[in-house]
């Protein structure tokens, strides 16, 4: 179908996971998208399976984050389209498209520093109304447990991981059916990298979260995603299953080797 | 090994020059000092024989320039001196725990003041007119707390920057003034119900109407600062307000022009007026007549009013669009993605305080029987906003704080007759009002950078309450 013919000239692309169907839940059609004149985006094609872990991985202003926004509608694609669900999302305002149960951690969490751990998951729950606020609040502080001990605490005065963890709880207060992470490794000991990315593989094996994972951090992200796509000055360069892609020697010279932490 | 066998001498050295180097800088900032204050000081233009001469004062030099070598030089040794430690704090502060205990009895407590203040003043000036000073400073005190509470909605819970907030006092204002003194309005419910019913209604049926219209002109100023942020939305508020003021100066047909609007009808006791006659509020109630009744009953008007912009804001606050509003605060972009229309978010914060604005200048209007643009200027929105800024942003009872503060000691300044004791009859004290002023709020901004109250209590606890102190939360972050 349509998704390896537009990806055709990378050979990984038909590498797609048993079983997923034939329609990706989200899928990135030629997207380019600009800041002023520079080109960001030249023309990006990701799909997204329901189920998945994938991951989106490059060096500093390749344009992931970019990416990442722009499927939020913020800035929006130039050309090109995104799909979700079957929907055309690219001109949909980005508030809606939240609505959508698309969540999203975004880079530098961007949580609210005065509002307290519990005002911050409050305000994840607005999209859904409250309606399953109880709940979906004790499946984040059994996912997280630290936040529970800070639960009265400012935002501003957590941790960098506390800080990351309450911005995926935040975002999984929404009920998402799509999760998608902006590089929730920024900064964060190594432990604590651990300790979120194996949250983000719970997440995916007990609830079958749809997971996209914006990431520098190659080594674990590849590890932990089913298909990962490497993106090069603002264009998918590479793609297949995360451990094809660890073992491809342009992927490690680029971003492993020496760096493996 | 050698350095820690050289601290001894090292340290005994450093001092040395620390005292060389504190002799130098005072020395260099003395030689400023005369430079700048031997022109200044040093000379004095006198009239001898008609004629223009120079008088030199070399004493008054000397004095003023030995205080700045020493002051320097003291500042040097010790404040700016390189061994002291700075103190590290952590923790709440003095002020943070003494407001902790303090503070649940203070709203209570000022509730309750606000509340018998007309008694006190009474009982305080000795009789029913004495007390209208006291009255009508309190009277203006409350509606600054009003307006610093909308306009606290505005700034300091969904973090809009409104530099032209006069623009709605005046909107609310002139909505009062036009309606009630509208000849049109006035024969239809003259013909309909009455010859005095307009007169005597005019007030409570135009009350709610101007907060709506300043509503209205909330959202029509929201709508095209949306996409402005910051600095950028501070400038366009500013403009706002003076066009609003600038329409009101020029459209002479409609809105009386320069010359303002007089003879607007006055307060009435839900329609009774206060009157001498038969009719009047006093004859009702079997009272003797005092023109005081009117000013005491608009000091609880407006205190009506101040509470139930508390009261709303207290309300919104736990509402999902007070959180919101909160959140657009913090961070918009985070908002947004969380599913946050900001768009309506921002005009509903927009609105709502400029609703609040509208409602205290439909009372400006009633209480002064007049207006005129020259009440609406942008020092008003500077005095609310500064009001806001030093109450501590968000916080209400730091904001009813600084009003009493501001209003009330900008009038008590007026009052610095005893002065005269130290300085002779010449001394003029109502000249040093501003500076005096400024020097609190330099202190403030000083000492309390993030106003009288920096702490955010959370709306909503599951087990403790916790107030962290503002200083702890980064700059820039709220």
């Amino acid at each position: 179908m349509s998704a390896s013919d537009t990806l055709a000239p990378d050979p990984a692309a038909a590498s797609q996971p048993a079983g997923s169907g034939a329609v990706p839940m989200l899928s990135v059609r030629g997207v380019k998208t600009f800041y002023g004149n520079i080109m960001a985006l030249k023309g990006v094609d990701v799909d997204v399976y329901q189920g998945e872990i994938v991951t989106l991985i490059g060096s500093n202003g390749a344009g992931k984050s970019t990416l990442m926004m722009t499927i939020f509608g913020q800035p929006r694609a130039r050309e090109g389209a995104v799909i979700y669900e079957g929907r055309d999302i690219t001109k949909v305002p980005t508030h809606e498209i939240a609505q959508l149960r698309i969540a999203q951690s975004p880079e530098g969490r961007r949580i609210f520093p005065r509002m307290t751990v519990f005002e911050n998951l409050q305000m994840g729950a607005a999209v859904d109304g409250f309606a399953h606020f109880d709940d979906d609040l004790r499946k984040v502080f059994d996912l997280f447990p630290r936040l529970k001990e800070r639960i009265n605490q400012r935002g501003g005065t957590l941790s960098g991981g506390e800080q990351q963890m309450l911005a995926i709880g935040r975002a999984l207060m929404s009920r998402p059916r799509l999760l998608m992470l902006d590089e929730p490794s920024l900064g964060l000991a190594p432990l604590i990298v651990k300790l979120i990315f194996d949250a983000i593989r719970e997440l995916n094996r007990s609830e079958g979260l749809t997971v996209f994972l914006v990431e520098q951090n190659a080594f674990h992200a590849l590890k932990l995603a089913h298909r990962g796509y490497v993106l090069v000055n603002g264009a998918v360069t590479l793609s297949g299953s995360g451990h094809e892609l660890l073992e491809r020697p342009e992927v490690r010279a680029a971003y492993l080797e020496g760096g493996k932490h | 090994m050698a350095q820690i066998v050289d601290t001894a001498p090292a340290s005994a050295q450093a001092s040395e020059s620390v005292l060389a180097h504190a002799l130098k800088d005072a020395f260099i900032t003395g030689l400023v000092a005369l430079g700048l204050l031997g022109p200044l000081i040093g000379f004095e233009t006198v009239i001898i024989d008609g004629a223009l001469g120079l008088n030199y004062r070399p004493l008054v030099l000397a004095v003023m320039v030995g205080i700045i070598f020493v002051g320097r030089l003291i500042l040097n040794l010790t404040v700016w001196s390189p061994n002291r430690q700075p103190k590290i704090r952590t923790g709440p502060t003095v002020f943070d725990r003494a407001g902790a205990i303090i503070g649940p009895v203070v709203k209570p407590a000022l509730l309750a003041f606000a509340i018998c203040f007309p008694a006190i003043a009474v009982f305080w000036s000795g009789g029913l007119n004495p007390s209208r000073y006291l009255v009508d400073l309190g009277i203006l005190i409350l509606t600054y707390v009003m307006l610093g509470w909308g306009l606290n909605i505005v700034v300091g819970l969904a973090g809009l920057l409104d530099l032209g907030y006069v623009a709605f006092y005046a909107v609310g204002a002139y909505t009062y003034a036009l309606l009630a003194t509208s000849q049109p309005i006035h024969d239809f419910f003259a013909a309909l119900v009455g010859e005095d019913f307009w007169s005597n209604w005019a007030f409570w049926f135009c009350l709610p109407m101007a907060g709506l219209f300043s509503g209205l002109w909330g959202m029509i100023l929201g709508f095209p600062v949306l996409r402005l942020r910051g600095d950028y939305l501070a400038i366009v508020t500013l403009a706002f307000g003076e066009i609003i003021r600038l329409v009101l100066i020029n459209w002479v047909d409609f809105t009386g022009g320069g010359a303002g609007i007089a003879s607007i009808p006055r307060v009435t006791f839900f329609g009774v007026p206060f009157e001498r006659g038969e009719d009047g509020f006093a004859a009702l109630f079997g009272l003797s007549y005092s023109p005081m009744h009117r000013l005491i009953f608009l000091y609880f008007v407006i205190l009506g009013l101040a509470l139930l912009t508390a009261f709303a804001t207290v309300r919104l606050r736990r509402l999902p669009v007070g959180r919101a509003w909160e959140a657009l605060r913090e961070d918009e972009i985070a908002c947004r993605s969380l599913g946050i229309n900001t768009t309506n978010t921002k005009l509903s914060a927009f609105a709502t305080g400029a609703m609040f604005g509208g409602f205290a200048g439909c009372f400006f209007a009633v209480r002064a029987g007049f207006v005129s643009p020259e009440s609406f200027t942008f020092d008003i929105s500077a005095m609310i906003l500064a009001i806001v800024v030093l109450g501590g942003m968000g916080s209400q009872i730091g904001v009813a704080v600084a009003a009493a503060v501001m209003m009330g000691g900008m009038e008590m300044l007026r009052n610095l007759d005893f002065l005269k004791e130290f300085f002779g009859d010449a001394f003029d004290p109502t000249l040093y009002r501003m500076l005096i002023f400024g020097f609190a709020m330099v202190a403030i901004m000083v000492w309390k950078p993030r106003g009288l109250v920096s702490t955010r209590d959370p709306t909503i606890f599951l087990k403790e309450k916790k107030s962290v102190s503002g200083d702890l939360v980064k700059e820039g972050h709220g």
